[in-house]
């Protein structure tokens, strides 16, 4: 279980280029449970799942994972809890290095690493196991540097990679955006299928309605740091595309609103 | 002959520092400066060791140690006080340079009839030599302690190579390589990157060290000023070696790297005999390099215009 309480994070603060990225989001996810956030850009989607993974310390309020408390953590130790796929395909990877010594890695993540061979033949016959499974003749390639794979390929390997070892929690961050359609909808078909499978725990942040609609069990919307909606259960299964466009919609109107009706009261008082 | 094996020996010599510079430049590709001073710590080191009388094998091992140490400096410079590579490399050279004079207490030390870590070969090799001074070789007589020092560089060199080889392919040596790789990656396989890159700046400079200590015994002294220009000289064996043997597997770049050191050697000592003005030689090391390091782009450019050029006809 994942419960986050009062999370702020105020990017170049104390100057006329600060954003407050994240402002105090409480957000609890339950064991097993598989989230989309969704928003508009710059809504802090990413920052949220930094956060959690690490790649910096909140300026305020708790991260609790699975009993830890790790929000003061460094990213590479909450790694031992965590698996990620970012949204740029050739995040996840060492590009210079061959698919098995990739997946090697991810073997033994948060683990530690001895001074034994990595990639053995029992360890090879282990990975072509796994990797068939993908269906895109990887196995047959496991020697091949990984950067002259395609981003779909790429992908495909880093979410295998960062569920090879069952994570406490998944994080994945637009990881088919940069995909092309086709692609796209396998990485996300994969995603529903291992997720199903291993029973993980999940964060998702998609631009897609669709993909929001169809793949996880619980929609979490962000705007401007905050967490402006939430549909669980049984208003998840209702929910359809062209309700959470709506609901984006009203969102901005009510902002436009704020934003002129704040206008006009500093214009009165000034 | 004595050319030749004497060239031999020094590209032996002068390849643990093509290694050690493998690790840093290569594998978590690190600009690392530190190199020009940790040769001489090396150097400087072991030569006042072994005039105080201590073996030369545990002078070159105190050699190492101290590079490493040396390296983790600059490590520990660059990734927990943030201080950019370059600059972080240039801090721990300059320190090294009065450190090396500390330790030797003048600019030069010579190494006259010491002992050097080819003592049990040469004895080896004098008793086959039936007491003679020299051992014919395709005709030639090579003088035994020249000799010695040759198989001794390398059965290190061939030692190193391998315990290297093996240890860059291990769980740990992966994670190490991927290090210079992508840093977000394996930070999201749960290794500390940063510990990462201050353990490789130790070996990389122990390696370097060892390299300095070997070189001052088979050259008889220390100076305070032999590590100028040896990092260009390390980066120009490893490019003459990616164009001998390719980058395809560690073994191969590994040998590669101590092929292009001896090669690298071998014409240098050619071009000496033709006549090249010894204190040119650094300026002739880094003209190469610059032209090692740009000649891919041009000829890129050049044969992209030659096809457009073509197209348009
Ligand atoms: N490392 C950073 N330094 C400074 N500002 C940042 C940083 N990361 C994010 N921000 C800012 O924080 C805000 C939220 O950004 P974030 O990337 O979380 O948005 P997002 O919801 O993921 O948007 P998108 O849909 O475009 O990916 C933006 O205004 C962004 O400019
Ligand atoms: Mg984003």
């Amino acid at each position: 279980m994942l419960k986050i309480q009062g999370l702020t994070k105020t990017f170049f603060p104390n100057t006329v280029n600060e954003v407050k990225a994240l402002r105090n989001i409480d957000l609890t996810i339950k064991e097993g449970s598989f989230t989309a956030v969704i928003g508009t850009n710059g809504s802090g989607k990413s920052t949220l799942l930094n956060a959690i993974a690490g790649t910096f310390i909140p300026d305020s309020g708790s991260i609790v994972l699975d009993n830890n408390q790790i929000d003061q953590w460094p990213e590479y130790k909450r790694a031992t809890l965590i698996g990620r796929v970012f949204q740029n395909p050739f995040a996840g990877t060492a590009a210079e290095m061959s698919i098995a010594e990739n997946i090697v890695m991810a073997m033994k993540r948060g683990e530690s690493r001895p001074l034994t061979m990595a990639v053995t033949k029992k360890v090879k016959d282990e990975i072509a196991d796994r990797v068939r499974m993908l269906k895109m003749g990887l196995e047959d390639r496991l020697d091949n540097p990984i950067g002259t794979l395609s981003g779909g390929q790429r992908q495909a390997l880093t979410l295998l990679m960062a569920t090879w070892l069952k994570p406490k929690l998944l994080l994945l961050d637009e990881h088919t955006a940069a995909l092309d359609p086709k692609s796209a909808a396998k990485i996300a078909e994969l995603t529903r299928q291992i997720i199903d499978q291993d029973k993980l725990t999940a964060l998702m942040v998609t631009h897609s309605m669709q993909q929001a609609v169809d793949l996880p069990d619980r929609i979490v919307m962000m705007h401007r740091g905050q967490i402006v909606d939430d549909f669980q259960d049984e208003a998840k299964k209702r929910v359809r595309t062209h309700d959470l466009i709506d609901t984006f919609d009203r969102v901005q109107k009510r902002e436009l609103f704020d934003e002129s009706v704040a206008k006009l009261l500093l214009a009165q008082y000034c | 002959m004595n050319l030749i094996i004497g060239a031999f020996t020094i590209g032996l010599i002068l390849s643990l520092l093509s290694l050690g510079m493998l690790i840093s430049f290569r594998m978590i590709k690190f600009t690392d400066i530190t190199v020009d001073g940790s040769i001489t710590l090396g150097a400087s080191l072991s030569a006042v060791l072994i005039m105080a009388g201590w073996s030369p094998w545990l002078a070159i091992a105190m050699a190492f140690l101290a590079g490493s140490m040396a390296g983790a400096i600059t490590g520990i410079l660059h990734t927990k006080f943030k201080i950019q590579e370059i600059l972080a490399g240039i801090l721990m050279m300059t320190a090294l340079y009065s450190i090396n004079l500390r330790i030797m207490g003048r600019s030069n030390i010579p190494l006259l009839d010491t002992k050097t870590v080819s003592e049990g070969t040469k004895n080896l090799l004098l008793q086959s030599a039936e007491g003679g001074k020299n051992i014919l070789i395709l005709g030639w007589p090579v003088p035994v302690s020249d000799l010695a020092f040759f198989i001794t560089s390398l059965a290190f060199c061939i030692i190193l190579a391998i315990v290297l080889t093996r240890f860059l392919l291990t769980h740990f040596g992966t994670a190490l390589r991927a290090t210079g790789n992508n840093p977000q990656m394996v930070r999201a396989q749960g290794v500390n990157n940063n510990t990462m890159v201050v353990f490789s700046l130790a070996l990389s400079n122990g390696l370097v060290a060892l390299s300095g200590a070997l070189l001052a015994q088979y050259q008889g002294f220390a100076d305070v000023q032999m590590g100028i220009g040896m990092m260009v000289w390390g980066l120009a064996s490893i490019i003459i070696g990616e164009a001998l043997v390719g980058k395809s597997g560690i073994g191969i770049t590994i040998t590669g790297a101590i092929l292009g050191t001896i090669l690298f050697r071998l014409l240098i000592a050619i071009a000496l005999r033709w006549g090249l003005n010894p204190n040119d030689l650094k300026l002739v090391t880094a003209l190469f390099v610059f032209v090692a390091l740009v000649a891919p782009y041009f000829f890129k450019s050049f044969s992209k215009k030659f096809l457009r050029g073509s197209n348009h006809a």
